[in-house]
């Protein structure tokens, strides 16, 4: 579980891609702010895995997974 | 991960992010076609030559017009500031994402805003005013992108070691509003015209496009990057650490927009010597854009981010939005800033303490950790 929130961009993207060097097929990452959410998925999607977002009111889960 | 079923329980509605890649990068593009297009096109409309926009210029013309600084020829409350932060904050509303944020390290951020107007001075542009300079066939951008991309990869060396300014807070409602209001404040002034106000008779600042026709270009500009996250830094940082190339492809655009407007309207000259708002100083040129490359990184974002930050509610970015402000202010009150003559000794001097300076803040918090046990460490 990557806690990013709070964090602005690139950070987030950072830590997620620090924590798949572990190359797990899933990971959890929560933002706080659109621009972060953007674009950890796209990182995620670029990198083979699928993404899914639970919005959590105003803060948001991605599951990412493959 | 031990709170799934919590997790489960208050989640809403589960859904997929839509974003399909290629939509995503035709997005930019688009946004980076209308924006060049606007930007050569406002240089033509009474704008100074290669300075359709110019955040660095604009915010450096509107700390004169407030008078901060007394230099005559670069005095003038830019509409183009106004509407940007403005689009923005009618973007991000509208779309839901305007929220009361910062805490993080605002000092340090205002220190880098006011190096990286340092910079900016000592180049004669921002970044994105680098673009349209290549743009106008102004040959000096060229050793500036050279240091811009020097500067990027510095700032690169801090972000993969570790490098965090930490995170931001939702601060009380009513602090992302004050951006926007003092905006609004300012457009009042420029339109009051009182008699505190400065505005340049000659020079820079006293070319201008209509105020209606900067101010929509203003607002253009804010709604398009706000949308897009558009960053002119971002571009090369994003190809850097992670391969991805949206960002820059949002930077290409506006360069190729910008150079066919200026070959249709005949706003092209290439070369080195005689460019408008220039000087030929190839080392100081490239030293300058390091400086704001570096500093930049380090920010999260160029200029023109920061600036649609701020209209996102964003307080760290506000606060940088002063330091260059500041900065500007300092420049010109301590001749700093470059001329079409070339960089001045104290401003060589400045940036060289600039890069000191924003490599010390990038050393300090990369390396120096806090001595309490960090509790929200991941």
């Amino acid at each position: 579980m990557v806690d990013a929130r709070g964090l602005s961009c690139p950070m987030p993207v950072i830590m997620t891609q620090k924590a798949m060097k572990s190359k797990e097929d899933y990971y959890e990452v929560m933002v706080d702010a659109q621009a972060p959410l953007e674009n950890v998925t796209r990182f995620a999607k670029s990198q083979g895995y699928n993404v899914e977002v639970e919005d959590k009111g105003g803060e948001y889960l991605l599951k990412i997974s493959r | 991960m031990p709170h799934m079923a919590f997790f489960a329980k208050i989640s809403n509605v589960k859904w997929r992010i839509k974003m399909e890649k290629k939509n995503d990068k035709l997005m930019i593009i688009i946004a980076g076609l209308v924006i060049g297009v606007i930007a050569a096109g406002l240089a033509f409309l009474g704008n100074p030559k290669n300075m359709g926009f110019c955040i660095a210029c604009f915010l450096r013309d509107t700390a004169g017009g407030l008078g901060l600084h007394k230099a005559p020829p670069v005095q003038y409350i830019r509409p183009e500031i106004i509407g940007i932060v403005i689009g923005a904050f009618v973007a991000a509303f509208a779309k839901k994402e305007f929220g009361s944020k910062g805490g993080s390290a605002p000092m340090t951020r205002f220190v880098l805003g006011f190096f990286a107007m340092v910079g900016c001075l000592m180049f004669l542009g921002c970044p994105f005013r680098m673009i349209l300079r290549l743009a106008g066939g102004d040959m000096n951008a060229l050793l500036g992108l050279v240091g811009f991309v020097i500067g990027i990869f510095c700032g690169i060396f801090f972000l993969k070691n570790g490098y965090s300014l930490k995170r931001t807070y939702s601060l009380t409602a009513g602090e992302g509003y004050w951006m926007p209001i003092l905006e609004v404040v300012i457009f009042v002034l420029l339109i009051a015209r009182p008699a505190f106000i400065a505005f340049s008779e000659e020079g820079p600042g006293s070319m201008h496009a209509a105020v209606i026709l900067s101010l929509a270009a203003g607002l253009v500009v804010g709604v398009l990057a706000q949308r897009t996250r558009l960053c002119m830094v971002g571009g090369m940082r994003d190809l850097v650490l992670f391969k991805e190339t949206r960002l820059l492809w949002g930077f290409i655009a506006i360069l190729v927009a910008a150079l066919i407007t200026n070959l249709a309207l005949g706003g092209f000259k290439l070369g080195f010597a005689e460019q408008p708002i220039a000087h030929t100083d190839g080392l100081w040129n490239c030293l300058g854009m390091l400086l704001v490359g570096f500093a930049c990184v380090l920010l999260g974002g160029c200029p023109l981010r920061q600036l649609v930050m701020s209209g996102e509610g964003n307080a760290d970015s506000a606060v940088t939005v002063l330091g260059l402000m500041v900065g500007a202010a300092f420049c010109h009150n301590f001749g700093l800033a470059s001329s079409g003559e070339g960089p001045t000794p104290a401003g060589k001097i400045a940036v060289i303490i600039g890069i000191i300076v924003v490599a010390l803040i990038g050393v300090v918090n990369t390396y120096v950790k806090e001595k309490a046990p960090a509790k929200e460490a991941a």
